[in-house]
Protein backbone atom coordinates (compact mmCIF):
# COMPACT_ATOMS: atom_id res chain seq x y z
CA UNK A 1 0.00 0.00 0.00
CA UNK A 2 2.58 2.25 0.58
CA UNK A 3 4.86 1.39 -2.20
CA UNK A 4 1.94 1.68 -4.86
CA UNK A 5 1.10 5.22 -3.03
CA UNK A 6 5.01 6.64 -2.91
CA UNK A 7 4.46 5.16 -6.79
CA UNK A 8 1.89 7.14 -7.32
CA UNK A 9 2.75 9.89 -6.01
CA UNK A 10 6.08 9.68 -7.77
CA UNK A 11 4.43 9.48 -11.03
CA UNK A 12 2.11 12.24 -10.70
CA UNK A 13 4.90 14.59 -9.21
CA UNK A 14 6.77 14.19 -12.35
CA UNK A 15 3.75 14.59 -14.80
CA UNK A 16 2.31 17.48 -13.34
CA UNK A 17 6.63 19.07 -12.97
CA UNK A 18 6.89 18.07 -17.19
CA UNK A 19 4.19 19.65 -17.94
CA UNK A 20 4.79 23.06 -16.51
CA UNK A 21 8.50 23.15 -16.95
CA UNK A 22 8.37 21.56 -20.33
CA UNK A 23 6.61 25.22 -21.00
CA UNK A 24 10.08 26.91 -20.07
CA UNK A 25 11.94 24.06 -21.73
CA UNK A 26 13.38 22.96 -18.48
CA UNK A 27 12.57 19.45 -18.62
CA UNK A 28 15.54 18.39 -16.85
CA UNK A 29 14.81 19.71 -13.53
CA UNK A 30 11.55 17.08 -13.38
CA UNK A 31 14.00 14.94 -11.02
CA UNK A 32 15.10 17.78 -8.78
CA UNK A 33 11.04 18.58 -8.27
CA UNK A 34 9.96 15.26 -7.87
CA UNK A 35 13.27 14.82 -5.26
CA UNK A 36 12.75 17.08 -3.27
CA UNK A 37 9.28 17.37 -2.70
CA UNK A 38 9.50 13.81 -2.08
CA UNK A 39 12.12 14.23 0.31
CA UNK A 40 10.68 17.13 2.08
CA UNK A 41 7.13 17.04 1.64
CA UNK A 42 5.26 14.46 0.05
CA UNK A 43 7.06 11.49 1.68
CA UNK A 44 6.54 11.88 5.32
CA UNK A 45 3.11 13.44 4.64
CA UNK A 46 1.54 10.89 2.45
CA UNK A 47 2.98 7.76 4.19
CA UNK A 48 1.73 9.27 7.46
CA UNK A 49 -1.74 9.60 5.92
CA UNK A 50 -1.77 6.06 5.11
CA UNK A 51 -0.32 5.13 8.79
CA UNK A 52 -3.12 7.18 10.31
CA UNK A 53 -5.86 5.18 8.10
CA UNK A 54 -4.37 1.76 8.62
CA UNK A 55 -2.59 2.01 12.03
CA UNK A 56 -3.60 4.32 13.90
CA UNK A 57 -7.10 3.62 13.47
CA UNK A 58 -6.00 0.28 14.47
CA UNK A 59 -4.84 1.04 17.80
CA UNK A 60 -7.57 3.28 19.13
CA UNK A 61 -9.83 0.41 17.86
CA UNK A 62 -8.13 -2.48 19.21
CA UNK A 63 -7.82 -0.14 22.68
CA UNK A 64 -11.03 1.27 22.44
CA UNK A 65 -12.46 -2.59 22.62
CA UNK A 66 -9.89 -3.29 25.52
CA UNK A 67 -11.60 -0.86 27.29
CA UNK A 68 -15.20 -1.45 27.01
CA UNK A 69 -14.48 -5.09 27.11
CA UNK A 70 -12.62 -4.65 30.94
CA UNK A 71 -9.72 -5.54 29.43
CA UNK A 72 -7.83 -2.29 30.75
CA UNK A 73 -9.19 -2.73 34.20
CA UNK A 74 -8.13 -5.75 34.76
CA UNK A 75 -4.38 -4.92 33.50
CA UNK A 76 -4.44 -2.28 36.43
CA UNK A 77 -5.80 -4.44 39.10
CA UNK A 78 -3.43 -7.27 38.02
CA UNK A 79 -0.81 -4.14 38.94
CA UNK A 80 -0.03 -4.26 35.64
CA UNK A 81 0.41 -0.64 34.39
CA UNK A 82 -1.42 -0.30 31.44
CA UNK A 83 0.43 2.82 29.71
CA UNK A 84 3.68 0.68 30.22
CA UNK A 85 2.23 -2.69 29.09
CA UNK A 86 0.57 -1.26 25.84
CA UNK A 87 0.83 2.30 24.79
CA UNK A 88 5.02 2.18 25.08
CA UNK A 89 5.38 -0.55 22.84
CA UNK A 90 2.96 0.78 20.43
CA UNK A 91 4.75 4.25 20.67
CA UNK A 92 8.42 2.87 19.72
CA UNK A 93 7.42 1.09 17.00
CA UNK A 94 5.54 3.71 15.42
CA UNK A 95 8.69 5.63 16.03
CA UNK A 96 10.62 3.27 14.36
CA UNK A 97 8.53 2.47 11.82
CA UNK A 98 6.67 5.17 10.17
CA UNK A 99 10.39 7.14 9.72
CA UNK A 100 11.58 3.51 8.16
CA UNK A 101 8.57 3.47 5.88
CA UNK A 102 8.94 6.85 4.72
CA UNK A 103 12.35 6.09 3.75
CA UNK A 104 11.08 3.19 1.68
CA UNK A 105 8.30 5.39 0.18
CA UNK A 106 10.93 7.96 -0.85
CA UNK A 107 12.89 5.29 -2.91
CA UNK A 108 9.46 3.82 -4.79
CA UNK A 109 8.34 7.59 -5.30
CA UNK A 110 11.74 8.45 -7.12
CA UNK A 111 11.25 5.44 -8.78
CA UNK A 112 8.18 6.58 -9.80
CA UNK A 113 9.88 9.97 -11.15
CA UNK A 114 11.97 7.94 -13.16
CA UNK A 115 9.31 6.06 -14.78
CA UNK A 116 7.85 9.01 -16.71
CA UNK A 117 11.20 10.69 -17.17
CA UNK A 118 12.74 7.45 -18.62
CA UNK A 119 9.62 6.66 -20.97
CA UNK A 120 7.79 9.86 -21.48
CA UNK A 121 10.52 12.40 -21.46
CA UNK A 122 13.16 10.25 -22.71
CA UNK A 123 15.91 10.56 -20.21
CA UNK A 124 18.36 7.80 -19.49
CA UNK A 125 18.36 6.31 -16.29
CA UNK A 126 22.54 7.60 -15.63
CA UNK A 127 21.19 11.32 -15.72
CA UNK A 128 17.97 11.09 -14.24
CA UNK A 129 19.81 9.75 -10.99
CA UNK A 130 22.28 11.94 -11.43
CA UNK A 131 20.19 14.66 -11.31
CA UNK A 132 17.85 13.54 -8.58
CA UNK A 133 20.91 13.10 -6.68
CA UNK A 134 22.74 16.71 -7.27
CA UNK A 135 19.50 18.00 -6.77
CA UNK A 136 19.00 17.00 -2.65
CA UNK A 137 21.04 17.70 -0.07
CA UNK A 138 21.29 15.55 3.33
CA UNK A 139 19.03 18.18 5.52
CA UNK A 140 16.29 17.58 2.70
CA UNK A 141 16.35 13.88 3.97
CA UNK A 142 16.93 14.69 7.54
CA UNK A 143 13.75 17.21 7.41
CA UNK A 144 11.82 15.01 6.20
CA UNK A 145 13.03 12.30 8.75
CA UNK A 146 12.29 14.58 11.55
CA UNK A 147 9.17 15.00 10.51
CA UNK A 148 8.21 11.81 9.85
CA UNK A 149 9.40 11.39 14.01
CA UNK A 150 7.46 13.95 15.27
CA UNK A 151 4.24 12.76 13.15
CA UNK A 152 4.79 9.32 14.50
CA UNK A 153 4.81 10.87 17.96
CA UNK A 154 1.44 12.66 17.05
CA UNK A 155 -0.12 10.02 15.59
CA UNK A 156 0.44 7.24 17.80
CA UNK A 157 -0.70 9.76 20.72
CA UNK A 158 -3.72 10.77 19.36
CA UNK A 159 -4.78 7.08 18.58
CA UNK A 160 -3.82 5.68 22.16
CA UNK A 161 -5.56 8.43 23.42
CA UNK A 162 -8.81 7.63 21.94
CA UNK A 163 -8.62 4.66 22.42
CA UNK A 164 -8.17 4.70 25.76
CA UNK A 165 -10.59 7.06 26.37
CA UNK A 166 -13.34 4.89 24.98
CA UNK A 167 -16.96 4.56 26.80
CA UNK A 168 -20.06 2.98 25.97
CA UNK A 169 -19.37 -0.36 24.34
CA UNK A 170 -19.41 -0.77 20.28
CA UNK A 171 -20.82 2.41 19.84
CA UNK A 172 -18.20 4.60 21.59
CA UNK A 173 -15.28 2.17 20.05
CA UNK A 174 -16.67 3.15 16.51
CA UNK A 175 -16.62 7.18 17.60
CA UNK A 176 -13.30 6.69 19.40
CA UNK A 177 -11.81 5.44 15.79
CA UNK A 178 -13.14 8.12 13.34
CA UNK A 179 -12.35 11.16 15.99
CA UNK A 180 -8.70 9.81 16.34
CA UNK A 181 -8.19 8.94 11.99
CA UNK A 182 -9.96 12.91 12.18
CA UNK A 183 -7.67 14.33 14.68
CA UNK A 184 -4.80 12.95 13.66
CA UNK A 185 -5.07 13.79 10.08
CA UNK A 186 -5.84 17.51 11.15
CA UNK A 187 -2.81 17.34 13.64
CA UNK A 188 -0.16 15.98 11.41
CA UNK A 189 -0.73 18.58 8.44
CA UNK A 190 -0.96 21.58 11.06
CA UNK A 191 2.42 20.06 12.48
CA UNK A 192 3.84 19.85 8.71
CA UNK A 193 2.77 23.52 7.88
CA UNK A 194 4.94 24.35 10.97
CA UNK A 195 7.93 22.26 10.28
CA UNK A 196 8.30 23.54 6.57
CA UNK A 197 8.13 27.12 8.25
CA UNK A 198 10.72 26.51 10.76
CA UNK A 199 12.68 24.68 8.57
CA UNK A 200 12.86 26.64 4.97
CA UNK A 201 11.63 29.78 5.88
CA UNK A 202 12.70 30.19 9.77
CA UNK A 203 15.21 32.72 10.62
CA UNK B 1 -18.24 -13.74 63.48
CA UNK B 2 -14.65 -12.74 63.60
CA UNK B 3 -12.92 -15.93 64.10
CA UNK B 4 -9.50 -14.98 63.33
CA UNK B 5 -9.90 -10.85 64.06
CA UNK B 6 -7.34 -9.76 61.63
CA UNK B 7 -9.24 -6.67 59.32
CA UNK B 8 -8.23 -7.34 55.60
CA UNK B 9 -10.42 -4.52 54.49
CA UNK B 10 -12.04 -2.04 56.78
CA UNK B 11 -14.49 0.61 55.01
CA UNK B 12 -15.39 3.30 57.10
CA UNK B 13 -18.01 6.14 56.61
CA UNK B 14 -17.63 5.79 52.72
CA UNK B 15 -19.41 8.11 50.98
CA UNK B 16 -19.05 8.36 46.69
CA UNK B 17 -21.83 10.76 44.84
CA UNK B 18 -21.67 11.31 41.37
CA UNK B 19 -23.16 15.42 40.33
CA UNK B 20 -25.75 15.19 42.87
CA UNK B 21 -26.90 11.45 43.21
CA UNK B 22 -25.23 9.85 46.11
CA UNK B 23 -24.45 6.16 44.33
CA UNK B 24 -22.43 4.76 48.01
CA UNK B 25 -24.20 6.10 51.02
CA UNK B 26 -21.80 6.20 54.35
CA UNK B 27 -21.13 2.13 54.20
CA UNK B 28 -18.72 1.24 56.78
CA UNK B 29 -18.18 -2.91 57.14
CA UNK B 30 -14.92 -4.83 57.81
CA UNK B 31 -13.32 -7.96 56.18
CA UNK B 32 -11.63 -10.62 58.37
CA UNK B 33 -9.09 -12.88 57.30
CA UNK B 34 -9.87 -16.70 55.99
CA UNK B 35 -13.82 -14.75 55.72
CA UNK B 36 -15.72 -14.92 52.69
CA UNK B 37 -18.01 -12.02 52.43
CA UNK B 38 -20.68 -11.92 49.85
CA UNK B 39 -22.53 -8.88 48.96
CA UNK B 40 -25.37 -8.77 47.64
CA UNK B 41 -28.24 -6.35 45.97
CA UNK B 42 -30.14 -5.59 43.14
CA UNK B 43 -28.75 -3.98 39.47
CA UNK B 44 -28.39 -0.48 40.00
CA UNK B 45 -27.25 -0.81 43.97
CA UNK B 46 -24.01 0.66 44.16
CA UNK B 47 -22.34 -3.06 44.10
CA UNK B 48 -20.18 -3.13 41.61
CA UNK B 49 -19.08 0.98 42.68
CA UNK B 50 -18.50 -0.25 46.20
CA UNK B 51 -16.15 -2.77 45.09
CA UNK B 52 -14.06 -0.25 42.35
CA UNK B 53 -13.77 1.61 45.64
CA UNK B 54 -12.32 -1.09 47.27
CA UNK B 55 -9.75 -1.88 45.09
CA UNK B 56 -8.60 1.20 44.37
CA UNK B 57 -10.12 2.08 41.07
CA UNK B 58 -12.59 5.24 42.00
CA UNK B 59 -12.16 7.76 44.60
CA UNK B 60 -14.46 8.02 47.05
CA UNK B 61 -16.09 11.40 48.14
CA UNK B 62 -15.49 11.17 51.25
CA UNK B 63 -14.98 7.82 54.20
CA UNK B 64 -11.78 5.27 54.01
CA UNK B 65 -10.77 2.66 53.22
CA UNK B 66 -8.30 0.13 54.40
CA UNK B 67 -6.89 -2.70 52.72
CA UNK B 68 -4.31 -5.08 54.30
CA UNK B 69 -4.51 -1.94 56.89
CA UNK B 70 -3.53 0.58 54.23
CA UNK B 71 -5.17 3.33 53.77
CA UNK B 72 -6.43 3.03 49.63
CA UNK B 73 -8.01 5.90 48.96
CA UNK B 74 -5.05 8.50 49.53
CA UNK B 75 -2.42 6.02 47.75
CA UNK B 76 -0.51 7.17 44.95
CA UNK B 77 -1.00 4.67 41.36
CA UNK B 78 2.83 2.99 42.28
CA UNK B 79 1.43 2.16 45.97
CA UNK B 80 -1.63 1.18 45.26
CA UNK B 81 -0.17 -1.28 42.35
CA UNK B 82 1.96 -2.83 45.33
CA UNK B 83 -0.71 -3.52 47.18
CA UNK B 84 -2.72 -4.65 43.85
CA UNK B 85 0.21 -7.34 44.11
CA UNK B 86 -1.55 -9.58 47.27
CA UNK B 87 -5.26 -9.62 45.55
CA UNK B 88 -6.62 -10.84 42.85
CA UNK B 89 -10.08 -10.01 40.65
CA UNK B 90 -12.51 -11.94 38.79
CA UNK B 91 -14.26 -9.54 36.43
CA UNK B 92 -17.75 -9.97 35.44
CA UNK B 93 -16.91 -10.95 31.90
CA UNK B 94 -13.88 -12.29 32.67
CA UNK B 95 -11.83 -9.49 30.99
CA UNK B 96 -9.03 -11.78 29.27
CA UNK B 97 -6.79 -10.23 27.15
CA UNK B 98 -8.38 -11.14 23.58
CA UNK B 99 -4.78 -11.26 22.20
CA UNK B 100 -3.37 -13.38 24.78
CA UNK B 101 -3.96 -17.35 24.43
CA UNK B 102 -5.90 -18.64 27.59
CA UNK B 103 -2.57 -20.31 28.97
CA UNK B 104 -0.50 -16.86 28.32
CA UNK B 105 -3.69 -15.02 30.05
CA UNK B 106 -2.93 -17.19 33.11
CA UNK B 107 0.71 -16.48 33.35
CA UNK B 108 0.52 -12.81 32.84
CA UNK B 109 0.74 -11.85 36.24
CA UNK B 110 3.38 -14.69 36.98
CA UNK B 111 5.79 -12.86 34.01
CA UNK B 112 5.19 -9.18 35.08
CA UNK B 113 5.44 -9.81 38.96
CA UNK B 114 8.22 -13.27 39.62
CA UNK B 115 11.29 -13.88 38.61
CA UNK B 116 9.83 -17.67 37.87
CA UNK B 117 11.68 -19.65 35.10
CA UNK B 118 9.41 -20.34 32.31
CA UNK B 119 9.44 -23.75 33.16
CA UNK B 120 7.34 -22.87 36.40
CA UNK B 121 5.14 -20.78 35.35
CA UNK B 122 4.23 -23.26 32.77
CA UNK B 123 3.46 -26.02 35.63
CA UNK B 124 1.73 -23.35 37.92
CA UNK B 125 -0.71 -22.22 34.89
CA UNK B 126 -1.23 -25.97 34.18
CA UNK B 127 -2.52 -26.58 37.75
CA UNK B 128 -4.34 -23.31 37.76
CA UNK B 129 -6.17 -24.35 35.03
CA UNK B 130 -6.84 -27.67 36.40
CA UNK B 131 -8.18 -26.13 39.37
CA UNK B 132 -11.16 -24.74 37.53
CA UNK B 133 -11.29 -27.79 35.38
CA UNK B 134 -9.84 -26.56 32.03
CA UNK B 135 -6.69 -28.98 31.53
CA UNK B 136 -5.51 -28.72 28.23
CA UNK B 137 -7.11 -25.53 26.61
CA UNK B 138 -4.25 -23.53 27.03
CA UNK B 139 -3.28 -22.73 23.40
CA UNK B 140 -6.72 -21.19 22.86
CA UNK B 141 -7.64 -17.73 22.27
CA UNK B 142 -10.21 -16.50 24.92
CA UNK B 143 -12.55 -15.84 21.19
CA UNK B 144 -12.40 -19.73 20.75
CA UNK B 145 -13.86 -20.60 24.19
CA UNK B 146 -17.33 -19.92 25.78
CA UNK B 147 -18.28 -17.27 28.26
CA UNK B 148 -18.61 -19.62 31.25
CA UNK B 149 -14.54 -20.49 30.55
CA UNK B 150 -13.67 -17.88 29.60
CA UNK B 151 -14.85 -17.05 33.33
CA UNK B 152 -13.14 -19.58 34.54
CA UNK B 153 -10.10 -18.83 33.12
CA UNK B 154 -10.46 -15.10 34.70
CA UNK B 155 -10.38 -17.30 38.15
CA UNK B 156 -7.15 -19.07 37.31
CA UNK B 157 -5.40 -15.66 36.47
CA UNK B 158 -6.81 -14.03 39.54
CA UNK B 159 -5.56 -17.31 41.50
CA UNK B 160 -2.11 -17.56 39.57
CA UNK B 161 -0.28 -15.59 42.52
CA UNK B 162 -1.65 -17.29 45.32
CA UNK B 163 -3.74 -14.24 46.19
CA UNK B 164 -4.34 -13.31 50.21
CA UNK B 165 -7.46 -11.86 48.98
CA UNK B 166 -9.83 -12.72 46.18
CA UNK B 167 -12.40 -10.33 44.55
CA UNK B 168 -15.11 -11.76 42.53
CA UNK B 169 -18.05 -10.23 40.65
CA UNK B 170 -20.79 -12.45 39.72
CA UNK B 171 -18.44 -15.21 39.69
CA UNK B 172 -21.28 -18.03 38.98
CA UNK B 173 -22.87 -16.40 36.87
CA UNK B 174 -23.66 -17.54 33.28
CA UNK B 175 -21.97 -21.05 34.60
CA UNK B 176 -24.14 -24.05 34.69
CA UNK B 177 -25.36 -25.11 38.17
CA UNK B 178 -22.43 -27.93 37.99
CA UNK B 179 -19.50 -25.48 36.91
CA UNK B 180 -21.11 -23.00 39.85
CA UNK B 181 -20.81 -25.59 42.13
CA UNK B 182 -17.44 -26.23 41.32
CA UNK B 183 -17.03 -22.75 41.60
CA UNK B 184 -18.49 -22.46 44.87
CA UNK B 185 -16.07 -25.03 46.08
CA UNK B 186 -13.29 -24.28 45.07
CA UNK B 187 -13.90 -20.79 46.87
CA UNK B 188 -14.66 -22.51 49.93
CA UNK B 189 -11.41 -25.18 49.63
CA UNK B 190 -9.19 -21.86 49.19
CA UNK B 191 -10.57 -20.10 52.48
CA UNK B 192 -10.56 -22.98 54.51
CA UNK B 193 -7.11 -24.42 53.18
CA UNK B 194 -4.59 -21.28 52.68
CA UNK B 195 -6.97 -18.30 54.36
CA UNK B 196 -7.80 -16.70 51.49
CA UNK B 197 -10.07 -13.67 52.13
CA UNK B 198 -12.58 -13.26 49.86
CA UNK B 199 -15.20 -10.57 48.98
CA UNK B 200 -18.02 -12.34 46.42
CA UNK B 201 -20.86 -9.68 44.86
CA UNK B 202 -23.48 -12.24 43.57
CA UNK B 203 -27.24 -12.45 42.11
CA UNK B 204 -26.95 -16.00 42.38
CA UNK B 205 -28.72 -16.57 46.33
CA UNK B 206 -27.84 -20.43 46.33
CA UNK B 207 -23.82 -20.14 45.62
CA UNK B 208 -24.12 -17.07 48.28
CA UNK B 209 -25.96 -18.91 50.89
CA UNK B 210 -23.22 -21.93 50.36
CA UNK B 211 -19.87 -19.97 50.33
CA UNK B 212 -20.86 -16.91 52.33
CA UNK B 213 -19.28 -16.82 56.31
CA UNK B 214 -21.28 -13.31 55.89
CA UNK B 215 -23.52 -11.43 53.86
CA UNK B 216 -23.95 -8.07 53.54
CA UNK B 217 -27.45 -6.54 51.49
CA UNK B 218 -27.01 -3.27 49.38
CA UNK B 219 -30.10 -1.40 48.92
CA UNK B 220 -29.90 2.42 47.36
CA UNK B 221 -26.36 3.12 48.37
CA UNK B 222 -27.16 1.47 51.81
CA UNK B 223 -26.41 -1.50 54.06
CA UNK B 224 -30.25 -2.68 54.32
CA UNK B 225 -29.04 -5.91 56.16
CA UNK B 226 -25.57 -8.18 57.39
CA UNK B 227 -25.02 -11.42 59.47
CA UNK B 228 -24.31 -14.84 58.80
CA UNK B 229 -26.21 -16.67 56.07
CA UNK B 230 -28.80 -17.91 59.04
CA UNK B 231 -29.38 -14.51 60.21
CA UNK B 232 -30.05 -13.08 56.75
CA UNK B 233 -32.01 -16.26 56.52
CA UNK B 234 -33.96 -15.68 59.44
CA UNK B 235 -34.12 -11.49 58.78
CA UNK B 236 -37.91 -10.23 59.30
CA UNK B 237 -36.91 -7.65 56.86
CA UNK B 238 -38.70 -7.47 54.31
CA UNK B 239 -36.71 -6.40 51.85
CA UNK B 240 -34.19 -8.96 52.59
CA UNK B 241 -37.20 -11.84 52.21
CA UNK B 242 -38.00 -10.51 48.81
CA UNK B 243 -34.36 -10.46 47.29
CA UNK B 244 -33.43 -14.25 48.75
CA UNK B 245 -37.09 -15.63 48.06
CA UNK B 246 -36.78 -13.93 44.18
CA UNK B 247 -40.13 -12.45 44.75
CA UNK B 248 -41.44 -9.83 42.00
CA UNK B 249 -44.14 -8.16 44.80
CA UNK B 250 -42.59 -6.49 47.50
CA UNK B 251 -40.66 -3.30 49.15
CA UNK B 252 -38.37 -3.23 46.58
CA UNK B 253 -39.55 -1.10 43.73
CA UNK B 254 -39.43 -2.34 40.43
CA UNK B 255 -38.01 0.60 38.48
CA UNK B 256 -36.07 4.22 38.57
CA UNK B 257 -37.89 6.61 39.02
CA UNK B 258 -38.62 8.77 35.67
CA UNK B 259 -36.54 11.49 36.74
CA UNK B 260 -33.48 8.81 37.61
CA UNK B 261 -34.05 7.64 34.21
CA UNK B 262 -33.78 11.39 32.56
CA UNK B 263 -30.72 11.54 34.68
CA UNK B 264 -29.18 8.64 33.44
CA UNK B 265 -29.74 9.61 29.96
CA UNK B 266 -28.18 13.22 30.81
CA UNK B 267 -24.65 12.02 31.63
CA UNK B 268 -24.35 10.07 28.57
CA UNK B 269 -20.87 11.04 27.58
CA UNK B 270 -19.87 12.96 24.90
CA UNK B 271 -18.47 10.98 21.76
CA UNK B 272 -15.21 12.71 21.34
CA UNK B 273 -13.90 13.41 24.75
CA UNK B 274 -16.35 10.80 27.18
CA UNK B 275 -13.86 10.50 29.87
CA UNK B 276 -14.92 12.97 31.93
CA UNK B 277 -17.44 11.40 33.47
CA UNK B 278 -16.53 7.85 32.54
CA UNK B 279 -18.45 6.04 35.54
CA UNK B 280 -21.76 8.08 35.36
CA UNK B 281 -23.94 5.92 33.52
CA UNK B 282 -22.14 2.45 34.72
CA UNK B 283 -22.97 2.45 38.18
CA UNK B 284 -24.80 -1.13 39.48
Amino acid sequence: MVALTAFSIGVTLAMQAAHSLQQLGAEMYVPDLVMVTLLREMGPVLIAVIVIGRSGSAVAAELGTMKVSEEIEALEVMAINPVEYLVVPRFLAMLVMLPALTIMGNYVGVFGGWAICRFALNFNTAGYVLRALQSADTWDLYSGMIKSGVFAWLIITIACNAGLRVEGGAEGVGQATTASVVQALLAMLVMNAVLTGIFFFGA
Amino acid sequence: MNSSGESVIEVVDLVRRFGDRTVIHDISFSVHRGETLVIMGGSGCGKSTLLRHIIGSMKPTSGSVKVFGEEITTMKEREIARVRRRFGMLFQSGALLASLTVGENVALPLLQHTDRSPDEIEDIVEQKLQMVGLSGFENLKPAEISGGMKKRVGLARALALDPELLFSDEPTSGLDPIMTAVVDQLTLKLTHGTHMTAVVVTHDMTSAFRIATRMIMLGHGDIIAQGTPDEIRTSSNPEVQQFINGEADGPIPLNLSQDEHEHHRHVKPRPFFAARNRFHHKTQ
